[in-house]
């Protein structure tokens, strides 16, 4: 069986700048609005004096297929390559699997 | 070819254009238009027709390895546009305002224009012309070559104070010889690992938000890379930021009191001996007298004055005190308050004081090809027509920095013909009436006077509707060839046209075509890749060998005012009368200035005009940048407007419950000169309950274009006046006092 791939996301790092949004939308030419991530907001709110609840978290829907054209080229998926944030990582799950738990903060998507 | 030595170059896998599976790729930078400071590396897929059909980021290029923003991603949207200027046309000039634009040929605009432009030269001058930019379009030594190429030194900025760069660029410049970058390692091939580069211990970002801003050619997303690599950060910002809320202290300051922050922190910084003795001893020049002015300036009058804690501005300032190293990456916000010069002079004499200059991770100097706002052509102009530019001898620091004209005397001249009566505008990559002037109205009012406009530029724009006599369809950057000689470090790069759109032409084409019917000799060259090869002259390089190996980086060492490479004449220091870091300015006193930095209160405000506090009990910034827009730009690019579809300005949820607005509402934003409309966001972003922010530039493509695209009703510079500093530089674009009341129905 061929080995599967996933999406970690170091997600604490992700400024919410839809670069994955909009890379995927131009790689596929979805319609506006539509994508294979999509980017959400979580706050911002104060938790004290000093810390704020203020992230971003992208979520693949059911129209992302992990770039498998441009994998077969040895590229990277589109989201992945354009992250300004440099924040997702490709590759197979079971490297992704050890990898996630390296720090906090991290998912891993298996799609 | 022996300077290619001094040129450190990317290994490239592949040439600079090549086939991959049925598409063309052509490898450039990504420079304008649209307009963007930067420049990314970005590869530009092309199908078997020619047409752009997706641009990715250039993974070789170390600039911004691979990535990109969403708006070089959506460029194929704009490119090919349904809604792009395609050919030249004209409009009776008493059509001005009527959607009644005439196609016509290039050589007919050429023609005429060339005609009517030498015919006010005879009868009135050729300073009679005034050729205005726009921002982050590459321009600047093109538009300003044909300026002075005609005889007319008034090239410039519609923009009152000039307050945008060029106050840092004039302050920097007399008081330094040069302008200051953070060092991100940009100006290394290899980046982060160059075995010379140290990442900075602490970055301040003062008033720029540069993930989603990114000017001075600073990679925004650089900041995330060197945080990962143990960065701290301090910011300054009335705004709660993703980058804010990652930061040390966010310093939540009030809006236009920059200058006495930078004080507050001097004060401590010098108090507290956190800076660097033999720097200062040995390259600075006036630091007893700016401790002297620092002790008007104690931490608890500071908060007073910023709105702030003073143990947040204490802590902010030993944090970057005590660095080993660290930079200041400084926006906007400090050139768009009236006394915006001694802002910049207090806020650049922390890191100068503190010895954080040409050392790994600290400020330097961006090596240069280039001046781009001053250095092609400037020898053009003779003195006597130089003596003319509107502006100069009020305003002596202008002969420092960008050679353009002073803003604010240009609207007033406009109005008065004193000393001289302006005639024509050559309006080149600005859409004034929507973004950059104050007070669009009496630009308009004043502009529609002209014996002649013409505008060049990638869409229809309000300005263009309201002004323009012609129209000349400017090219999109796939569709042209250029070289990248832009703000930051400088280093050969090439823009590669790969495609064609309707008759649109470069900007640079269009100037070096008009350019070489005025004045020949000013213009040699057969075409634009020859220019290009004459700019890069001395690089070893001409156009077509760039391209290929592009990019190229000058090789860089630090320490260079140790080394006697930052002034002309070779010696060790810096370039400025003294040879020093001025901190108390040579130039300023001789400009009747105050030689040392010092707050001056916005004005209105709620401490110089507290009366005014019933009427318009809020404090409002504007300008604030989003993902898919720069500036006036990409309202008419649907997957960039469907990310901000309306002109918003958040509230805090106190104001909101005390003016009984709801999330949504739209309303007028009003101040005693004029009003904008907004739509509501409620938000705790807004870190006091009085601070409200709102994006500019905002007009509907979509709208009726003889009601010029809403632009009076949706621009904010409607509430801000024509009115500069003291030194011609700064003005209060982004401290205003306003208030909020619901928009009536049918209004
Ligand atoms: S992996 Fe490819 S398909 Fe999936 S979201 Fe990213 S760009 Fe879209
Ligand atoms: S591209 Fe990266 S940083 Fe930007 S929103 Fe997507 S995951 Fe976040
Ligand atoms: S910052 Fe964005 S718009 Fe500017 S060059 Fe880079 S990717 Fe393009």
């Amino acid at each position: 069986m061929a080995e599967k791939s996933g999406i970690l996301i170091d997600y604490d790092w992700c400024t919410g700048c839809h670069s994955c949004e909009m890379a995927c939308q131009m790689e596929f030419g979805f319609p506006v609005g539509q994508s294979g991530v999509k980017v959400f907001q979580v706050g911002p709110w104060q938790i004290d004096e000093r810390k704020w609840q203020y992230s971003f978290m992208p979520v693949f829907t059911d129209m992302c297929t992990l770039c498998a054209e441009r994998a077969a080229k040895g590229k990277l998926p589109s989201c992945v390559q354009h992250c300004q944030a440099d924040c997702m990582k490709y590759g197979s799950l079971e490297d992704l699997v050890k990898e996630v738990s390296s720090h906090n903060k991290q998912v891993l998507y298996a799609i | 070819m022996s300077e290619e030595k001094k040129y450190v170059l990317v290994e490239h896998e592949k040439p600079w254009r090549y086939e991959e599976e049925g598409y063309t790729v052509t490898r450039g930078s990504a420079w304008t238009g649209p307009g963007c400071h930067l420049g990314c590396g970005v590869l530009m897929y092309t199908n078997d027709e020619g047409k752009l059909v997706k641009v990715e980021g250039d993974p070789e290029n170390p600039f911004n390895k691979g990535r990109l923003c969403v708006r070089c991603l959506d460029l194929p949207e704009v490119t090919n546009s349904d809604k792009r200027l395609l050919y030249p046309m004209k409009r009776d000039k008493d059509k001005r305002g009527k959607n009644e634009f005439e196609r016509i040929s290039w050589d007919e605009a050429l023609d005429d224009i060339e005609a009517k432009f030498n015919e006010i030269a005879d009868s009135s001058g050729p300073e009679s012309i005034v050729f205005l930019q726009g921002t982050g379009r590459d321009i600047a030594s093109w538009i300003s070559r044909l300026a002075w190429s005609f005889g007319s030194p008034n090239y410039g900025f519609p923009l009152s104070g000039l307050a945008c760069y060029l106050p840092r660029v004039s302050g920097m410049m007399s008081t330094t010889g040069s302008f200051w970058v953070c060092d991100c390692s940009q100006q290394f091939v290899d980046r982060y690992d160059n075995e010379q580069y140290e990442v900075p211990e602490v970055m301040i970002l003062w008033g720029n938000n540069p993930l989603i801003s990114n000017s001075d050619g600073f990679f925004g997303h650089w900041v995330t890379d060197l945080m990962k690599r143990g960065m701290k950060i301090i910011t300054v910002d009335p705004r709660m930021t993703w980058l804010g809320r990652r930061a040390e202290v966010n310093l939540a300051i009030r809006p236009g009191t920059d200058a006495a922050l930078a004080l507050g922190m001097l004060n401590v910084i010098i108090n507290e001996e956190l800076y660097d003795k033999e720097f200062v001893d040995k390259w600075c020049y006036g630091f007893d007298e700016l401790c002297k002015r620092v002790q008007e300036y104690p931490v608890e009058k500071v908060a007073n004055i910023c709105w702030l804690e003073a143990e947040d501005i204490r802590m902010a300032a030993r944090a970057f005190g005590n660095a080993k190293n660290g930079c200041i990456q400084w926006g906007l916000a400090v050139d768009m308050v009236r006394e915006a010069l001694p802002a910049i002079q207090a806020i650049a004499a922390i890191y100068q004081i503190c010895g954080y200059i040409e050392k790994p991770g600290c400020m330097i100097a961006p090596p240069e090809i280039l001046f781009y706002g001053g250095g092609f052509g400037s020898d053009l102009l003779t003195p006597e027509q130089e003596a003319k530019r509107i502006g100069l001898q009020k305003y002596p620091l202008l002969h420092h920095g960008f050679a353009t004209l002073q803003a604010d005397e240009m609207m007033a001249q406009m109005e008065t013909a004193d000393p001289y009566a302006i005639k024509g505008a050559w309006l080149q990559t600005t859409n004034t009436i929507a973004c950059m002037g104050a007070d669009p109205k009496r630009f308009y009012n004043a502009a529609r006077n002209l014996d002649i406009v013409v505008c060049i530029d990638l869409f229809m724009t309000p300005t263009i509707m309201a002004l323009a006599d012609y129209v000349l369809p400017a090219a999109t950057f796939p569709e042209r060839d250029g070289i990248r000689v832009g703000d930051g470090p400088q280093r050969g790069e090439t823009i590669n046209k790969c495609t064609s759109v309707g008759e649109c032409r470069s900007d640079m084409e269009i100037n070096l075509e008009l350019g070489r019917r005025f004045n020949p000799s000013a213009w040699p060259w057969k075409d634009v890749q020859e220019m290009f090869s004459a700019v890069y002259d001395g690089t070893g390089y001409d156009f077509k060998g760039m391209r290929e190996i592009a990019p190229a980086y000058p090789q860089f060492s630090y320490d260079r005012h140790a080394k006697g490479m930052l002034r002309q004449d070779g010696q060790p220091g810096f370039n400025t009368p003294t040879g020093r870091i001025e901190l108390w300015a040579t130039q300023y006193a001789n400009a009747d200035l105050d030689p040392l930095p010092y707050f001056g209160e916005p004005d209105p405000g709620p401490t110089s005009t507290p009366e005014l506090l019933n009427e318009y009990p809020l404090i409002l910034t504007t300008g604030a940048r989003n993902w898919g827009m720069f500036h006036s730009e990409h309202r008419n690019i649907p997957r960039l407007r469907a990310m901000r579809p309306d002109p918003i300005i958040e509230v805090h949820p106190e104001a909101a419950s005390e003016y009984g607005l709801k999330d949504g509402d739209w309303v007028w934003v009003e101040n005693q000169r004029g009003r904008a409309k907004r739509k509501v966001q409620i938000t705790t972003v807004l870190l006091n309950s009085k601070y409200c922010s709102t994006d500019h530039a905002w007009w509907y493509p979509e709208g009726d274009p003889e009601k010029l695209f809403d632009v009076f009703d949706l621009n904010i510079n409607n509430s801000v006046p024509w009115v500069p500093g003291k030194s011609g530089f700064g003005s209060n674009y982004k401290c205003m006092l306003v208030k909020l009341y619901k928009v009536k129905d049918g209004e």
